[in-house]
């Protein structure tokens, strides 16, 4: 599904942020990304979204090297990946509802099907009574399970998650991996950034470490 | 793979329904943005509005003093007087073939005889005429050009035209006047385009920094557009719409504008009117005029988005 071939990032200012990385993420794997902050979690994502382009390598995503494609294909990468991100990034002049319709409205759904299945990606991230409220009405917890159900809605082949429970307390940090593995036993890939070390342990996942730019320890293949 | 051939297969009329319906709602929903901050939306609609009641306004102006200026069509007879000493055939024979000029409209001939008859009627002069022992006074043809021959230029030609005839001694327009009246009207024609051309830009730059502010106070929700797959010309519409409503309701306050400003100058129209003895109206404007200050209104609104458009939200992308 992903597969990182020696990519580098180096922001300008000779900052590294990325070094030589290499990895694969198979498809419908689930893994976690850990490192210290500023070691390069971020940037990692953002190379798989082409929220930014690597400085030198390749990174493919579902067979297509992606460090190639052209500004307007862009867009359409996008749509077959949800990103979850750690301040949410809800538009708050909008419904919850509205929220979570967006890919789907982008993707031309029509009012029928829109309504159907933001309803249903609701009911499952246990917000259907919320459709109608506001984001700011809406807790910590709420708010990232409305972003979740937004990354979900138009069943894309990849789910990232850039700390997704970094604000949550341990039990709701466990629902929302919980939610995540729900979605991985349907067949959707999931890699999800994050430097919550307790709940990795908790878990029996791949986990790839960066430090300082580098991968450190992928313990699939220490196994 | 699967999926894209599937994408494929969809039956055209369905994309296009989608295509339409995406469209509705994204006009709808600019238009309740655009109402949601009244105040800076009536502004931007006003300037646009008040920019090009103006230049329709003064374009009414224009149009009616052109029509003031063919109507008063007599001043362009061309008058000709005629060789004397010739005989009376040669004079018939002249007006057989003015009936063949296709730039007359219609002519008098007027003999010497007649001549003299209307000289001592309008002169008063009736006993020291009659001491006179012949007619001093040559015959005339009095010719009426066509309407579309009627402009300086072209009467001149015609008044060039007709002097070549052999029986035409002189030929005379009376023509300084409407020289000058039409110098007039060009010179108040290149103002008003000068003034147009002005405003017009004015109200490009105004919308198109109205709408740049509306993407800029956007940036969040464009940039999460973005991040789940809207490509540029799916964020772009809303502002598009956004300058197409300025545009047309703009475009129905320039109307609204023009119009009163027409019905306050015809009282004085009227009156001044009188002061010659003519009947005159002011003709507003017409339909296709309507028609096009709307298309313009709404060109403008939505040429200036597309420049705003163009520039910032390729430039806005989401980190």
């Amino acid at each position: 599904m992903i597969r990182f071939d020696n990519v580098s990032k180096i922001y300008p200012g000779s900052l590294t942020a990325l070094q030589k990385v290499n990895f694969h993420l198979e498809k419908g794997e689930m893994a976690f990304l850990t490192g210290p902050s500023g070691a390069g979690k971020s940037t990692l994502l953002k190379l798989i979204s082409m929220l930014e382009r690597p400085s030198a390598g390749d990174v493919f995503f579902n067979g297509q090297n992606v460090s190639k494609i052209s500004k307007t294909e862009i867009p359409f990468l996008r749509r077959d990946i949800g990103i979850i991100f750690q301040d949410h990034r809800l538009l708050v002049e909008r419904t919850i509802f509205d929220n979570v319709a967006l890919p789907l409205i982008i993707k031309g759904y029509t009012a029928k099907q829109v309504k159907n299945r933001v309803l249903a990606a609701l009911d499952k991230v246990g917000l259907y009574n919320k459709a109608k409220c506001y984001p700011p009405m809406l807790s910590g917890g709420e708010q990232q399970r409305v972003g979740i159900a937004r990354a979900i809605i138009s069943r894309p082949k990849l789910l990232l998650a850039d700390e997704p429970t970094g604000n949550l307390d341990p039990q709701l940090s466990m629902e929302i991996i919980k939610l995540f593995e729900e979605f991985n036993r349907a067949g959707t890939s999931v890699l999800i950034a994050t430097h919550d070390l307790g709940l990795i342990a908790k878990m029996r996942y791949r986990t790839l470490r960066i430090k300082q730019g580098e991968m450190c320890n992928d313990e699939l293949q220490g196994i | 793979m699967n999926k894209q051939s599937k994408r494929a297969d969809a039956s055209i009329i369905k994309r296009i329904q989608i295509r339409g319906q995406q469209h509705i709602h994204q006009a709808i929903s600019s238009l309740t943005d655009v109402w949601r901050t009244p105040i800076a939306s009536l502004m931007t609609m006003l300037v646009l509005g008040v920019s090009l009641a103006l230049p329709s306004t003064l374009y009414v102006v224009l149009k009616n003093s052109q029509t003031v200026s063919q109507e008063w069509t007599s001043p362009t007879d061309i008058n000709l007087f005629l060789k004397k000493d010739l005989p009376e055939s040669r004079y018939k024979n002249l007006l057989q073939r003015l009936k063949t000029y296709k730039e007359v409209d219609s002519f008098e001939y007027i003999s010497k005889e007649q001549g003299m008859a209307e000289f001592k009627r309008s002169s008063g002069l009736v006993s020291a005429l009659t001491l006179l022992d012949h007619n001093p006074l040559p015959a005339v043809v009095v010719v009426t050009p066509k309407p579309y021959y009627r402009s300086s230029i072209a009467a001149q030609e015609l008044l060039a035209k007709l002097e070549r005839e052999p029986e035409v001694q002189q030929g005379k327009l009376d023509i300084m006047w409407l020289e000058r009246l039409e110098g007039i009207i060009s010179i108040f024609s290149d103002a008003v385009l000068v003034v147009s051309v002005l405003l017009l830009s004015s109200v490009l730059l105004i919308t198109g920094n109205t709408i740049r502010l509306n993407i800029l106070s956007n940036r969040a929700e464009i940039e999460v557009l973005k991040l789940v797959g809207a490509t540029n010309s799916f964020v772009q519409r809303p502002f598009l719409y956004t300058g197409f409503w300025y545009g047309a309701i703009g475009g129905i306050l320039a109307w609204l504008v023009t119009v009163f400003m027409v019905y306050w100058m015809e009282d004085t129209v009227v009156n001044l009117a009188q002061l010659y003895n003519t009947e005159f109206d002011i003709e507003g404007l017409v339909f296709s005029e309507i028609m096009l200050l709307f298309i313009t209104a709404i060109g403008m609104g939505l040429s200036s988005a597309a420049i705003s458009v163009n520039y910032y939200i390729a430039k806005i992308e989401p980190s």
